[in-house]
């Protein structure tokens, strides 16, 4: 229906003569556009004669010539030395042997350096060397180059000298001297002989200070039960290797229990040899590493763990303490109990529960037991935190006695669950200083925030036990304007002499009958040490206290480190966000773990979505009043029912990439820095979406990908029984598939042969490989919504699989069992799900350089191919990236780039900067966009090995030929070698009957291959 | 600028003339002042000052110790023994000259030559007390210039004139042709009338096969040059940059043979072979600080004006001071133009060929030896590598790596001697990860 309306614009046009109504009918713009204004210099710009025509032109020629410049090769500078260190070679890689400590963690480690520059962490191979790198000691080196450090001294948020520190910091002292206010150095465990000595200096300077010691993560309890037992602050030590039955409550003896590093050992004493391999028993309310890779393993509640602790205790000692019965398990922790005093002086148990009643009952069992793997004597020194005098500070913090703070590698304001007390207190604190490698959270509030250096930056000495004495040395010049922590208190102390001169001193006087350059190149010292025997503290009444432990309602709650991120101390770290947790897989997170049962309880749920990503429910978490919201949930296989678990480290948001700022501070629940808390789960809206590499949890009673038996098995039958080789049909005859071909096979029985062998007893799942693997190959990092999308380029993984039955033998049975369809169809979907308490097993899989290699085939460039030396080569320069490779490739270890990772800003790590970039291997290439990668097998390793003997001019001796995850592998489980040299450890391994290969019936005769798991059930 | 030098007999010969006439000369003027000196030999004085002065001492300029040209006039001849023999002696016993000598030098003690006789210190002072040799004067660069541009005009002539003839030629042939022609028509001979035929180029059009044929072999031919054009892009053989320092590997390798892995240390033991940190430069140049020149070798293209000042910029890189000898620990480090560039996918080591295999470096480098400015002499491109690897037999002699491996290869193969390809040199694997 048209309309006669009229519709009117203003006002003023209702007036038929305004002016401005004719006006704006005329011109569409009442005012002149601004045009020569805008261009700027109207005069000129009148009496130039360049035409529009003229400038197109122009345009179109530089545009043209550019172009063809372009074809052009750029030109390269290259600036020698001025003056060439004697011991740099470009090209020649250094090695120095250091100390890694860091308050968390610690090692023995080689150095990798390239042109100055240190690239890589090796294993200290020496043979008084013990201390294994783990993945975070692999990836400590990355840290080095972190762009976030603090880069220069700051007092008050501004930029300021080292002078002007000093001269604050001497101010304050002074005045507190002359008040009679308190000085308290907070510092985190640092084990260092020499550094005791400068505190010590220090406080008798300063008659009104004193030192606490603060671990970020506490071993406070254990701590003050050894101290009861033996009068110090330490730990025990352990060698699993001389135990054959391991009992262990609630400790993660293969994680960060107790400062970890025990997996060396504990593998040693796992591998069957002469029918024999030690037993271990776990109770534990997480998954742990040692939960999964024990023999048997008892879920039980914190509350019951303490009874089974108590009970093992009465049975041990003949001790009556009146544990409470534990149901359906009592009887498996009576067994474990009585294996374990049957085993004597060969059995041996540790505890993680943080209890001190509990711990002192460690102690009284083990000696008891007089248990050789347990070595109070050489005690471990590398944790002192005290939780007492840390609440206690923070108390006269607030009461306003502390005058000078003076903080050195602790970060109380994200790692206290009290923090707001923290942040009142340091308020009231006149000076408060702050020695952090960034501006973290303390940093940030602290009044003078100095730049610590990183230690492959330091000097310093760190003993690791008693008798166990280890330097660290810098392996490149400072990158910032930083000083470390002791030359400070030298300053501090008018103490004029260099660290490094005091250190000479301190070290000379400890490793006597070495010289101080030994020591250096060692990087490591060992001497004897007198045995302890301890006194005696009133274990029944520690006994008796514990049995009276009751489950005081709600869920308990369990905080544990993960492997990837620890204390969170490297949070910034992009390789070890990306790292998968080695039982849940998933990367970039943390998460609430629950049983299956209490998630259905709370409705709390895991799904898979349409792309295949995993999301979860997101939780509120209360524990004492304090709430922590946004919780995701995993479903955790194993977790025991009526716990929950979080781990430390993650949530950090000072100092940190938008990026790295994932997960829930977890040190929130960490009250009294006690581990074990009771919390209130309650469901909240919305879902987290995970970035989880492995969606398949079972193995759906495929015997054949991890082959395993029982010892018992093992020892008394034919290997034909329990390491069977798949059998396929030639000429309608059932054939073993190893001797039935597709191809000729070629002759490999000349030079050398390279074969991969992964025992799966001695492999802990520990990632330090992964690790390794990520710095020697310059492994991308992609970020979480990629490696969501399964486009993760780790070449290493481990496969982590669990039973949907009591164990994986159960799973064969009952996929062999499953007739006609709809009842297979019904028991393979049921064994999708893991039980409630599964056995687990891990696998890391890499390229596995198949002779017979499905990918070589398909490749229509050929830019895949085979070595003769066993290796399946990857030419990436030509490869299309058509990705038929990867899809023919039976084992899935293929990666593709699906965009460029380096100097790309959509992917703002460690490529995207000029310092991250450092760590990059020069051996080895960064691949570009739309190419296809895979593990190599470290060929540039192997090559340079070859080329080394062959400038020497000598044979190649067994062992010397590497990779970097057989290097990284502390636990033995993987060995790497040329098996056409008979005599070498491959060419014995490759004959043992527990070998087997991975997908042995599809005939792709892989140069990798594995042990047959054995378990001791 | 490369300036061809190309000299005419008679700048030549005027040289040649100048030097005789100086050198005449001199050797008369060493003569008369031979005795001044004592009883001195010059030549066998050079001898021995070359072989245990020469390290330390220049004539004409303060190296390590002072200039010792006349230094027989300034002091007494004993007092000249006993220090030679011994200064550090000298010096003990108080002597108040030697003191003075000793700390106008840096107090740097001068090594003690007992072996040294009387009868050779005369001959080192009858050298040193030698008058200043007047420098054969080089043919500067001008003069090079102007005979290259004498040679050329000459051949522009001799083409010039040869034109000239040729269209003469043509012209005659043309007026004979024409007069011919009418002569016969003079003589009433009936030259036969041409047809008119169509012209060529329709014809050319009209015959399909041979367009045919035609513009295949025109396709042909363009495709070959297009492959040619595109394999060549990314290929710098013969890039030969300007550098900051005009170095030359003539006068270094080439004239004063110094062997490449002096200062190419590196390529024996790294893949890179490296460029050499100027401290190895200062090996030798704290002690030459000028361009002398050989007298075998003209070296026309540049002065030794230029030579001299690109020492000079070494100094300036390295912070050293000439004249008091001495580092000032100003260092500006040189950015060198990169001439071999590999593509970051191709591993290249250059051990593997210089220790393992012996393969000389000029064997990919070139004739570095007469190269004034370098070059890269190589394509550096695979099919170039591939080509060595399928010919070059490995070097086993008296490598115990090798020893097993070529005895079972070489059976296997039915050869002698294995290829670097035979050995695996052609695999993907080796030169790209």
């Amino acid at each position: 229906m048209a309309s006669n309306k009229k519709y009117w614009k203003s006002v003023e046009e209702l007036d038929q003569n305004s002016s401005i109504v004719e006006t704006l009918r005329n011109n569409e713009f009442v005012e002149e556009i601004p045009t020569d204004e805008f261009l700027g210099d109207a005069a000129t710009l009148s009496a130039t004669s360049t035409t529009r025509r003229d400038f197109l032109k122009y345009v179109g020629f530089s545009t043209a010539a550019a172009s063809l410049a372009a074809c052009e090769g750029p030109v390269v500078k290259s600036i020698p030395y001025v003056v060439q260190p004697e011991e740099i070679i470009p090209g020649v890689a250094d090695y120095y042997a250091t100390t890694m400590m860091d308050g968390f963690d610690f090692a023995n480690i080689l150095v990798k350096t390239r042109e100055g520059r240190p690239i890589k962490v090796e294993n200290n191979n020496l043979p008084n060397a013990k201390f294994g790198a783990n993945a975070r000691v692999h990836a400590s080196v990355l840290s080095l180059y972190d762009s976030m450090r603090l880069k220069q001294p700051k007092i008050s948020g501004k930029d300021a000298s080292w002078a002007d520190v000093n001269a604050s910091v001497a101010k304050s002292l002074a005045e507190a001297k002359a008040k009679g206010g308190q000085v308290v150095l907070l510092t985190n465990t640092m084990a260092s002989p020499s550094t005791d000595r400068l505190i010590a200096d220090f406080i008798a300077k300063n008659p009104t200070a004193k030192h606490v010691v603060y671990d970020a993560v506490s071993s406070s309890t254990a701590l003050d039960a050894f101290q009861m037992v033996y009068g110090e602050r330490a730990l025990a030590d352990y060698d699993f290797a001389k135990a054959d039955v391991i009992v262990s409550v609630g400790a993660d003896i293969l994680g960060d229990w107790q400062g970890g590093g025990y997996d060396a050992g504990y593998s040693k004493g796992r591998v069957p040899k002469n029918g024999k391999m030690s037993k271990h028993i776990q109770i534990e309310a997480n998954m742990s590493l040692a939960g999964a890779n024990a023999d048997k393993r008892i879920p039980l509640t914190v509350t019951e763990q303490k009874q089974a602790l108590v009970k093992i205790y009465s049975i041990v000692t003949g001790a009556s303490a009146g544990a409470a019965n534990l149901g359906k398990y009592d009887e498996a922790v009576t067994k474990a109990a009585q294996q374990l005093k049957a085993a004597g002086g060969k059995g041996v148990l540790v505890s993680g529960l943080d209890d001190v009643n509990a711990q002192l009952l460690v102690l009284a069992i083990n000696k008891a037991l007089s248990s050789e793997a347990f070595n109070p004597s050489a005690a471990r020194l590398i944790r002192k935190g005290d939780s007492k005098a840390v609440a206690q500070l923070v108390a006269d913090m607030k009461a306003g006695s502390v005058h000078t703070l003076i903080m050195n590698g602790v970060n109380p304001m994200y790692t206290l669950a009290n923090s707001y007390d923290f942040a009142e207190g340091l308020k009231k604190v006149k000076t408060s200083v702050v020695f952090s490698l960034r501006e973290d959270e303390t940093a940030v509030k602290a009044t003078i925030a100095a730049p610590a250096p990183h230690y492959l930056e330091s000097w310093g000495d760190v003993m690791i036990t008693k008798g166990h004495y280890a330097i660290m040395q810098p392996t490149i010049r400072p990158l910032f304007d930083t000083k470390q922590f002791q030359e400070a208190l030298m300053a501090w102390t008018g103490n004029t002499a260099s660290y490094y001169d005091f250190l000479k001193a301190v070290g000379s006087s400890i490793a006597t009958g070495t010289t101080w350059n030994k020591l250096v190149h060692d990087g490591v010292y060992t001497s004897e040490v007198a045995p302890v025997t301890g006194g005696a503290a009133d274990f029944a009444t520690a006994a008796s206290t514990l049995a009276k432990a009751k489950n005081e309602g709600g869920l308990e709650l369990v905080l544990y480190t993960k492997t990837g991120m620890g204390d969170g101390q490297q949070a910034n770290n992009p390789w070890l966000q990306e790292f998968p947790d080695p039982i849940t897989r998933a990367s970039w997170d943390n998460y609430v773990t629950v049983s299956k049962k209490d998630a259905e309880r709370l409705g709390l749920e895991n799904f898979n979505v349409a792309n295949g990503g995993l999301n979860g429910s997101y939780t509120t978490i209360e524990v004492a009043g304090t709430k922590l919201e946004n919780v995701p949930v995993i479903i955790q296989p194993g977790q025991a029912v009526g716990t929950i678990g979080l781990a430390l480290g993650y949530g950090r948001k000072e100092g940190m990439k938008e990026e790295m700022q994932v997960g829930v501070n977890a040190y929130k629940l960490y009250a009294n820095q006690v581990a074990n808390q009771v919390a209130k789960v309650t469901k909240t809206a919305g879902d987290h979406e995970f970035a989880c590499v492995q969606l398949q949890k079972t193995l759906m009673g495929r015997g054949d990908i991890i082959k395993e038996t029982t010892l018992e098995i093992f020892n008394t039958k034919d290997a034909a029984e329990w390491n069977i080789v798949p059998m396929v049909s030639l000429d309608h005859k059932a054939t073993p598939a190893t001797e039935v071909d597709l191809w000729d096979s070629f002759d490999r029985s000349i030079g050398h042969h390279f074969n991969l062998s992964i025992d799966l007893n001695a492999c802990t799942g520990c990632g330090a490989c992964v690790i390794a693997c990520h710095a020697e190959n310059n492994v991308p990092v992609v970020g979480k919504s990629e490696v969501r999308r399964s486009r993760d380029m780790h070449w290493l993984r481990i496969d982590r699989y669990y039973s949907s039955e009591e164990t994986f033998d159960k799973d064969v049975v009952l996929k062999n069992t499953a007739k006609g369809l709809t009842n297979s169809i019904t028991t393979l979907t049921g064994m999708e799900d893991p039980s409630e308490n599964p056995q687990v097993a891990f696998q890391p899989v890499m390229c596995q350089h198949c002779n017979h290699a499905p990918c070589e085939t398909v490749c229509p460039v050929a830019a895949t191919s085979h070595g003769r030396q066993g290796q399946n080569q990857m030419a990436y320069n030509r490869c299309v990236g058509t990705r038929y490779c990867a899809n023919n490739c039976p084992y899935k270890v293929r990666r593709f780039n699906w965009f460029l990772y380096s100097k790309n800003s959509e992917f703002d790590y460690h490529m995207n900067d000029d310092l991250g970039r450092m760590v990059l291997n020069p051996d080895v290439n960064v691949r570009s966009r739309g190419v296809m990668e895979k593990c190599s097998m470290c060929i540039q390793m192997t090559q340079s090995t070859i080329l080394k003997a062959k400038r020497e001019g000598r044979e190649i001796k067994d062992g010397e030929f590497q990779t970097a995850c057989s290097a990284a592998c502390t636990s033995g489980a993987m060995v790497f070698g040329d098996v056409n040299d008979k005599e070498g450890q491959v060419a014995k391994l490759a004959e043992d009957e527990r070998m087997y290969h991975l997908l042995e019936h599809i005939g792709t005769k892989p140069n990798v291959f594995y042990h047959v798991k054995v378990r001791n059930t | 600028m490369k300036k061809v030098g190309n000299h005419n007999s008679f700048s030549k010969k005027l040289i040649f003339s100048l030097a005789m006439v100086l050198s005449l000369s001199l050797s008369s003027l060493a003569q008369d002042a031979a005795p001044a000196a004592g009883a001195g030999d010059p030549a066998k004085g050079k001898a021995i000052f070359n072989t245990n002065c020469a390290a330390c001492h220049k004539l004409d300029a303060k190296a390590t110790g002072p200039a010792l040209r006349g230094v027989a006039d300034k002091y007494d001849k004993e007092w000249l023994y006993k220090w030679i023999k011994n200064s550090a002696e000298l010096i003990k016993s108080g002597d108040a000259e030697a003191i003075k000598v000793f700390e106008a030098n840096g107090k740097v003690p001068m090594t003690a030559f007992p072996q040294l006789s009387n009868e050779d210190i005369d001959n080192i002072l009858a050298y040193t007390s030698a008058p200043i040799e007047q420098p054969a004067p080089t043919p500067t660069a001008a003069a090079g210039a102007t005979a290259a541009q004498e040679g050329g005009v000459s051949n522009n002539l001799i083409l010039g004139v040869l034109a000239v003839v040729l269209t003469m030629l043509i012209a005659m042939l043309f007026f004979v042709k024409n007069i011919l022609g009418k002569i016969a028509s003079a003589n009433g001979v009936a030259l036969p009338v041409k047809e008119k035929s169509l012209p060529i180029w329709k014809a050319f059009a009209k015959n399909q096969f041979l367009v045919l044929v035609s513009s295949i072999m025109m396709i042909l031919i363009g495709m070959y040059f297009i492959y040619g054009y595109l394999m060549q892009i990314g290929v710098d053989q013969n890039y030969e940059p300007i550098q900051p320092i005009h170095y030359s590997h003539k006068i270094h390798a080439g004239d004063n043979k110094i062997e490449c892995k002096y200062c190419h240390s590196s390529a024996r033991v790294s893949k890179n072979a490296g460029i050499p940190s100027l401290n190895v430069c200062m090996n030798c140049h704290k002690n030459i600080s000028e361009f002398q020149g050989d007298k075998d070798s003209t070296y026309v293209e540049y002065s030794k004006e230029f030579y001299t000042a690109e020492i000079q910029k070494l100094y300036d890189a390295v912070g050293w001071d000439k004249n008091t000898m001495s580092y000032t620990g100003k260092v500006k480090p040189v950015k060198w133009v990169r001439i071999h560039n590999l593509p970051d996918f191709a591993y290249f080591n250059h051990s593997q060929h210089v220790t393992v295999a012996g393969v000389e470096c000029q064997t990919c480098h070139g004739p570095v030896e007469t190269m004034e400015v370098m070059r890269q002499h190589s394509p550096l491109t695979m099919g170039w590598c591939v080509n060595c690897h399928r010919e070059t037999n490995v070097k086993v002699e008296g490598n115990a790596y090798y020893a097993k491996i070529h005895d079972e290869l070489s059976k296997k193969y039915g050869v002698d001697k294995l290829t670097a390809a035979q050995m695996g040199g052609l695999e993907c694997g080796k030169c790209h990860y």
